[in-house]
């Protein structure tokens, strides 16, 4: 089966964020990148299909510039078989990011794409069921965990009170959140065979945003808090603020 | 006339709270450009009760359809429903930022070839142009954007935007549904027991870090949330998912879910910076903690320094004595 995982280069989520001069976009110096942190389960999701049908084709496709090559060398160490640039300035306009997946995927002959449910930057959350419809493929959201059943994917689906199991037909379009299985390390066997696979880079076919920027700010500041007191002597008090001042119960 | 279009998501015939705060977001769109809100309501029944409480707060006109195969979610079949009612030409299309909106926008998006703002937390209008707020980052960075096209669609999330009531004729106008089933279907549903609330969802949010020692400790959460009334949610630290003790579902911060209720309650959670950024838009945060010096009472508006184990339970007994 041949599976397409799309990932995106975002800063770490550990890294502190500073806005830039132009105050419309995130100071990048110092900064290390990663690769999105649910599109590393979802190139988990991946590998673990492929290991246990024994057979099968994994490919990483990113829209980004010259260094996402970064984040898809790393895939490709985690055990990708080759990789997609489709080079071009990435945009919060996820229909665009959509349109420039789909160009390249409409005939590339996949049977299983896989998202991450959110990137850990822009978290717009609507890429992979975007490109689902420009494919005009199902869409299941939100999967914990996958498993292929003939022509079939059954999902385990995180909803509101519990889970939820989907089956749809392949090919499929399907987002990932986190699961059972933590992303795999590249192995220094993984991070050689890395340098001989194929990242083919092309231009996107990256439709203008309509999504633009007008500023960037730090989250408003809260006003100091207090300490109401020490131990469970204090709870009637916690609980009068509570009902009185915040009027929040 | 540019108007506005907004779904309403109901379960089980009753419409749901972040609904009436999308008719209100709607309602400040349109107002702002001279146009109307038409409300969109899929159904299994009591579409004529829930359409009046849609004209209640703000909706001019409410196009509703009755279900019985749609009384669940499904989504190929509600992306063309909403499609096809929006084809006629709005000028921005609203979903609440709910689990179901955030699978069912994007596909809509894709029908109308709109751009889509998710999980916004204010719209305003400005020279005829829609300006929303993003919180992006897992809520460490927030964006203001414009949204541009012939139609623009926006989430709205939830808690943020206080639903008013706004009364317009709510005039009720049959919608026709389409018959497709769609591709995918639901196998079953697990219940994890209860109908819980999604912690993006939910007014108020008990949350639980490794100051709760033990996973089993968590039925202190449970009545805790109780004891605050049915429309608590429980949410959880990366550190006490990353251990096991609960699931992802529950996780607040940048690789789990950016909340903004009412009240969160942050119970033996030290605070850190991707935790923070994730609960800080909450209207009233407050920190049970025995380390005075966790950065979460920097964020808090009232805390208590001492142990969850005590004061959890000591609090929830506060709670139930009748006033």
């Amino acid at each position: 089966m041949k599976t397409y995982v799309c990932i995106k280069r975002v800063p770490d989520t550990e890294s502190r964020l500073k806005v830039g001069a132009d105050g419309k976009s995130i100071d990048g110096a110092g900064l290390k990148y990663i690769i999105s942190p649910y599109d590393e389960y979802a190139l988990e999701t991946a590998l673990r299909q492929k290991e246990s049908a024994g057979a099968g084709e994994v490919i990483v496709i990113s829209v980004g510039e010259a260094t996402s090559g970064e984040q898809l060398r790393n895939a490709l160490a985690m055990g990708a078989d080759g990789a997609v640039l489709l080079r071009g300035q990435p945009t919060m306009d996820g229909l665009a990011t959509a349109r420039a997946l789909a160009a390249e995927l409409k005939s590339a002959g996949a049977e299983l794409v896989l998202c991450g449910m959110k990137a850990a930057d822009d978290e717009q959350q609507e890429v992979g069921p975007m490109l689902a419809e420009l494919l005009d493929l199902p869409c299941v959201t939100g999967v914990a965990e996958l498993e292929v059943q003939g022509g079939s994917i059954v999902c385990q689906r995180e909803v509101e009170g519990g889970t939820e199991v989907v089956e749809a037909p392949l090919p499929a379009v399907v987002t990932i959140t986190k699961g059972k299985f933590e992303p795999r390390y590249p192995s220094l066997k993984g991070i050689m065979a890395a340098k001989k696979k194929p990242l083919e880079e092309k231009d996107a076919q990256l439709p203008a945003g309509r999504i633009q920027v007008r500023q960037l700010t730090p989250p408003p500041e809260r006003p100091a808090g207090r300490i109401v007191g020490q131990g469970v002597d204090a709870v009637p008090e916690l609980v009068r603020v509570l009902r009185e001042e915040a009027k929040v119960i | 006339m540019p108007n506005v279009l907004a779904f309403a998501e109901q379960r089980d015939g009753k419409l749901r709270r972040a609904s009436l705060e999308v008719m209100t977001a709607a309602r400040t769109v349109a107002d702002a450009l001279g146009g109307e809100v038409h409300a969109l309501l899929i159904a299994p029944r009591n579409t004529a009760a829930m359409a009046a409480d849609l004209g209640r707060y703000g909706a001019d006109k409410v196009l509703a359809g009755e279900s019985a195969a749609l009384a669940q979610y499904v989504p190929e079949a509600y992306a063309r429903a909403v499609a096809d009612a929006a084809g006629a030409g709005y000028h921005t299309v609203f979903f609440p930022a709910s689990p179901m909106g955030k699978d069912l926008a994007p596909r809509v998006a894709v029908r109308l070839d709109a751009a889509l703002a998710s999980d916004v937390t204010a719209v305003g209008v400005e020279s005829g142009e829609l300006v929303v707020t993003r919180p992006i980052y897992g809520g460490r960075i927030f964006a203001t954007v414009t949204v541009e096209g012939a139609c623009r669609i926006v989430s709205l999330r939830p808690n943020v935007v206080r639903a008013a009531e706004s009364a317009k004729a709510g005039t009720l106008q049959p919608l026709a549904l389409p018959a497709e089933a769609g591709r995918t279907k639901v196998r079953e549903l697990k219940a994890a027991g209860g109908a819980k609330l999604d912690v993006a969802e939910a007014p108020i949010v008990v949350s639980g870090g490794r100051g709760m020692k033990a996973p089993e400790n968590w039925s202190m959460l449970e009545e805790l949330a109780a004891a605050l009334g049915g429309s608590c949610a429980l949410g959880a630290s990366r550190a006490v998912v990353d251990a096991g003790w609960r699931p992802h579902s529950e996780q607040v911060g940048q690789t789990g879910k950016t909340v903004s209720p009412q009240l969160y309650v942050a119970v033996g959670i030290s605070g850190a910076m991707q935790h923070l950024a994730g609960m800080r838009s909450a209207k009233t945060i407050v920190a049970i903690n025995k380390d005075a010096d966790a950065p979460i009472f920097k964020v808090a508006d009232f805390g208590i320094v001492g142990d969850a184990m005590e004061v959890v339970p000591r609090l929830t007994a506060e709670l139930k004595k009748p006033r």
